[in-house]
């Protein structure tokens, strides 16, 4: 019997668990995917909010402010990629600027600090390739950029270290309170016994939190469609550059990533299917006209993926967090959507209290809060990156030429706790095949890769998991 | 580390056609830096025949063409290294290269010669909607699975593009036991040679439908099914006209984009066109002892005009590094006009250039009965009649110093496609 | 009478061929726009052939598969025999260009013969 289950290893459920390792009790994760962050984690706009778009005294609001004010620290302890380039909410001449003091005003009272509006002229120095038409903006000087994915490995990884379990591949099909204590069934597998149940299942939290509660909770997948762009327009923005919310939705931004790409979008479509995250020509249309209100030439030409997320929208329009009213010992972290990424640290910080107050455990001495990424050996000297190679020659055999990775840095993404297993599991810890060519050159060799050291048949590598097999055998086999 | 006189980045066929021939012209001391595990590049995996009718007057497999020069590089003794990557390369030719046996290393050249080749147009630039799953795959990367690694990436095929990889990976993946559904292409016209539609996808009943793209992946884990769709003149899919083909594959052969991710880095100037290096007749870039040729300086259609080019390249270069750089300022420009899309060279330095100047270029679209002319300023010196020209192929004009000379004072070189 | 229906692949024109067979034997050509399609239309209606390429594995050497060809053409409804005569062909590097992996394949009086140079590694 565990002391606590999380069910969903995506950015909260791995910041649950990790804050959860702190304490003197047994945890366990459980993960639909083939790994860590392989739902709404990983596809999304990658920035930590300000905390101003968020309805005073919501716990969007709460959390969102909390989050930002922990996550530099956070990614500092546990070696994540975070920049606070800042923000803007831009208003065009067509645009009612009372909406943006009006974020000014509810910023100020969530707590966010360092909030101004700036008017043009100044606007035209600090972010150039704004529209003509901007003719001001609500600056956030704490607004940051961050990768998702390297901090929910990182907290997945740090959780570990700490002695959390981590099940992948692991489908919850049931929960149920016997007695004092939960059984959760699993999808092929035998069940598994918890005292306590995090619900961290992203946009299917509302089907975990209602097998236990009559207080039902309806999530709709709320799909948001991105274009990411390539590093040579990398610099087009260096602000995280909003539209103001009007009647026309919430606009879609375009902001850098912390690895020097720009990104665009998102549009926002409720979907029914929680798996439908597919794009579609009329949201990249929607995403190509509406940049344009902001940004002024938008180098979409430079496109080189697109990708669509689903948010996990609760109907109460809110985070739900705390223990279900009529469930005692069923924990949710349901409904997050943006600023869900944000929030991450704030309600694992929370949750966990919770827990740890209901089982009056108490936080252990040995708890590592620090953890190293994988190694960057682009960050290095000349001569240190010598001595490196010269140690490990794989360090000086680059494998994705677009991302300039090395087979060094691949064979840490896999033997490390919680490694890839997949063509996506490196490509989400390392960018190998992440790049302009998005894997073309690479793909063969990962897979070589992959095949050597786990020690798997080449047909049995895939691309995430499940029945995404890449090969189907030998010529003139199949 | 040690400096050479000329470094070549790129051991395919452009950098060892430049190797071979700035040897032949009188320097020895050339290094090729490769990043993949043999000499040859893209060439190894083109097993399919039809290389070399221009420069050996016989039809041969890419491995073969690529062994012919691979042994002239070897008789030669030039020196070359594998599995290195070239990470930057400064405007000074200090070149910045990495291996597992060497670390990271500096090479200062006297000349560098870029020869790195091209990528293929990824799903994601193509802007194709739908879901990501396994099973989509550019021409190359099944290419490389197929004919490098023997190992099928498919069973039941869609592909969309027509260009000359996906033809051929039509009639390959059909001969190792796959079913090609169709060939789809978003241009009312072809862009991959006659014979590969035919000898491709005729012998093998595949259809080809032209002005059709890619509206729909479908398949969460692989690919499950395709939907492609009629396009109308402003290329957009016509909605009504769906059709949905059940498949576990698509192969994208949607064109090639140089790859001048490293040449950015050093400064060259590229041209929008081609996205490869603005070169002077020298096939210099604007940094000075600075060459590109190759598939690096615009896409070719046939690896002879590949070594060709580069052959020009390397006694360029090593022209350079014996004579000094340049300092004639006189510049003619080449205007390319009326359906022509680009020129390379991009000019001409009439004192400077070799008795004869070979320009390429590419038609923006299909012409029939029409003449390549060209002009001197706004004189007309050459006209050539095309029973047919397509964008999928190349053309050349070739300049003479004498004539060019002989019209002291011209400011530009004009060439167009003209009717009749 | 028999009419069959071709495309040149002389050159990017694609002329679309029509040749007029009678028992066998061609009558007329028509579509072409040159002498080149009419030569091309009668030896592909008579006797038409093809190059095959493909590849066999080969083991102890520093590339998995090795790329091979029919020395010559070969009539052109040999071709899917041909290329599944190369199931389960597997050669030991060294391997040389030229060098004949299958002799007269499939009854053709053609050998497939190797086009690229394995080195024998370990």
């Amino acid at each position: 019997m565990f002391d606590v289950v999380v069910i969903g290893a995506g950015v909260t459920g791995c910041a649950i668990a990790r804050e959860l390792s702190a304490y003197d009790i047994n945890v366990c994760v459980l993960e639909r995917g083939e790994d860590l962050c392989s739902g709404t984690s990983k596809a999304n706009s990658a920035i930590v909010h300000a905390g101003f778009d968020a309805k005073c005294g919501s716990k969007k609001a709460l959390y969102n402010v909390r989050g930002s004010v922990m996550m530099e620290k956070l990614c500092k302890d546990l070696d994540v990629p975070y920049k606070r380039n800042g923000s803007l909410v831009t208003c065009s001449k067509d645009q009612d600027r009372s909406v943006l003091r009006d974020l000014l005003k509810q910023g100020e009272e969530n707590g966010v600090e360092g909030l101004r509006i700036v008017e043009k002229d100044e606007l035209k120095e600090i972010e150039p390739n704004l529209s003509d038409d901007i003719e001001c903006a609500l600056l956030a000087e704490t607004g940051a950029i961050i990768c998702p994915f390297h901090l929910t490995y990182a907290l997945g990884e740090n959780a570990a270290a700490n002695g959390a379990h981590f099940r992948l591949n692991t489908e919850v099909t049931g929960v149920a309170k016997e007695g004092d204590h939960f059984v959760i069934d699993i999808k092929d597998a035998p069940s598994v016994e918890t005292k306590i149940v995090v619900n961290a299942a992203g946009v299917y939290a509302d089907d975990i939190h209602n097998m236990v509660s009559k207080n039902k909770l309806h999530i709709v997948a709320r799909k948001g469609q991105y274009f990411l762009l390539d590093k040579t327009v990398g610099n087009y923005v260096t602000h995280t550059v909003f539209q103001l919310p009007g009647k026309m939705g919430k606009g879609v931004l375009m902001t850098p990533t912390v690895h020097g790409n720009i990104l665009v979008g998102p549009n926002a479509e409720d979907i029914e299917d929680k798996e439908g995250t597919n794009t579609t020509l009329s949201g990249m249309d929607y995403l190509t006209k509406t940049i344009s209100l902001s940004i002024a030439n938008p180098p979409l030409k430079n496109v080189i993926t697109s990708f669509a997320g689903l948010r996990a929208h609760e109907d109460g329009e809110d985070f739900v967090i705390g223990e279900a009213t009529d469930a005692e010992g069923f924990f949710d972290a349901a409904g997050i959507e943006s600023p869900g990424l944000s929030s991450a640290p704030a309600i694992g910080e929370d949750i966990a209290k919770m827990v740890a107050e209901k089982l009056g455990a108490s936080l252990k001495t040995d708890f590592v809060p620090t953890r190293k990424g994988i190694l960057n050996p682009a960050e290095l000297s000349f001569e240190e990156r010598n001595k490196l190679i010269k140690e490990k020659p794989e360090y000086g055999q680059i494998i994705c030429r677009c991302e300039s990775i090395s087979e060094g840095e691949i064979l840490d993404a896999i033997h490390r706790p919680l490694g890839a297993r997949s063509l996506d599991g490196v490509k989400r810890r390392t960018r190998a095949g992440m790049g302009r060519c998005q894997s073309g050159f690479c793909s063969p060799k990962v897979m070589e890769i992959l095949e050597r050291e786990l020690n798997m048949d080449y047909t049995a590598v895939t691309k995430n998991g499940g029945g995404s097999q890449i090969v189907y055998g030998e010529n003139k086999q199949v | 580390m040690k400096e050479y006189e000329l470094v070549i980045i790129g051991g395919g066929p452009a950098g060892l056609a430049a190797a071979v021939a700035a040897f032949d012209a009188g320097i020895k001391d050339i290094l090729i830096l490769e990043r993949d595990h043999s000499l040859g590049g893209i060439l190894n995996q083109c097993i399919h025949n039809g290389f070399g009718l221009h420069t050996f007057k016989e039809e041969l497999t890419g491995p073969e063409y690529a062994a012919r020069f691979t042994d002239q590089v070897l008789e030669r003794g030039i020196e070359y290294k594998l599995n290195t990557m070239v990470m930057d390369i400064s405007p000074e030719k200090m070149v910045c290269a990495m291996n597992s046996e060497d670390g990271m290393f500096m090479i200062p050249a006297k000349a560098v010669i870029l020869a790195m080749g091209c990528r293929e147009r990824s799903r994601g630039a193509l802007n194709i909607p739908g879901y990501r799953p396994a099973g989509i795959f550019s021409a190359g990367t099944a290419q490389r699975l197929v004919n490098m690694e023997g190992q099928m990436p498919g069973k039941r095929v869609v592909i969309l593009g027509s260009g000359d990889i996906g033809l051929i990976m039509a009639r390959r993946m059909t001969l190792e036991g796959a079913k090609v559904l169709v060939v789809a292409e978003l241009m009312p016209y072809s862009g991959g040679l006659k014979r590969n539609i035919v000898q491709c996808l005729d012998d093998f009943d595949i259809p080809l439908k032209l002005s059709h793209t890619v509206t729909d992946i479908e398949g969460r884990e692989r690919v499950e099914a395709v939907t492609i769709a009629k396009v109308g003149a402003d290329r957009r899919p016509i909605p009504g006209t769906e059709i949905r083909y059940e498949c576990d594959t698509l192969l994208l052969s949607c064109g090639l984009i140089p790859e001048n991710e490293l040449s950015q880095n050093i400064g060259v100037e590229l041209s929008p066109v081609t996205s490869g290096p603005i070169v002077n007749d020298g096939l210099e870039t604007n940094i000075p002892g600075v060459f590109a040729c190759g598939n690096v300086l615009h896409v070719h259609d046939l690896v002879d005009y590949v070594s060709e080019e580069a052959a020009a390249a390397g006694r360029n270069a090593a022209s350079f590094i014996q004579n000094g750089e340049s300092t004639e300022s006189d510049k003619i420009e080449l205007c390319p006009e009326g359906g022509v899309r680009y020129t390379v060279p991009v000019y001409l330095r009439p004192g400077k250039m070799n008795d004869t100047v070979t320009v390429r270029f590419r038609v923006g679209e299909v012409f029939k009965n029409s003449s390549i002319v060209t002009y001197f300023d706004d004189d007309e010196v050459m006209r050539r009649k095309k029973q047919i020209m397509a964008p999928g192929e190349m053309e050349q004009v070739i300049l003479k110093k004498s004539d060019i000379l002989a019209k002291p004072g011209m400011k530009k070189i004009t060439i167009r496609v003209e009717e009749g | 009478m028999d009419k069959r229906n071709l495309t040149c692949i002389g050159c990017p024109m694609g002329c679309q061929l029509t040749v007029t067979l009678e028992d066998g034997k061609v009558m007329e050509v028509t579509g072409n726009t040159c002498k080149r399609g009419e030569t091309y239309a009668i030896d592909e209606v008579t006797n038409p052939t093809r190059i095959v390429t493909s590849t066999v594995k080969v083991s102890g050497g520093n590339e998995a598969m090795v790329s091979v060809k029919t020395g010559s053409v070969i009539p052109k409804n040999k071709i899917f025999e041909c290329a599944s005569a190369l199931k389960g062909v597997e050669v030991k590097a060294p391997v040389k260009i030229g060098d004949v992996i299958v002799p007269n394949v499939c009854d053709t009086g053609v050998d497939i013969i190797a086009t690229k140079n394995v080195i024998a590694i370990g």
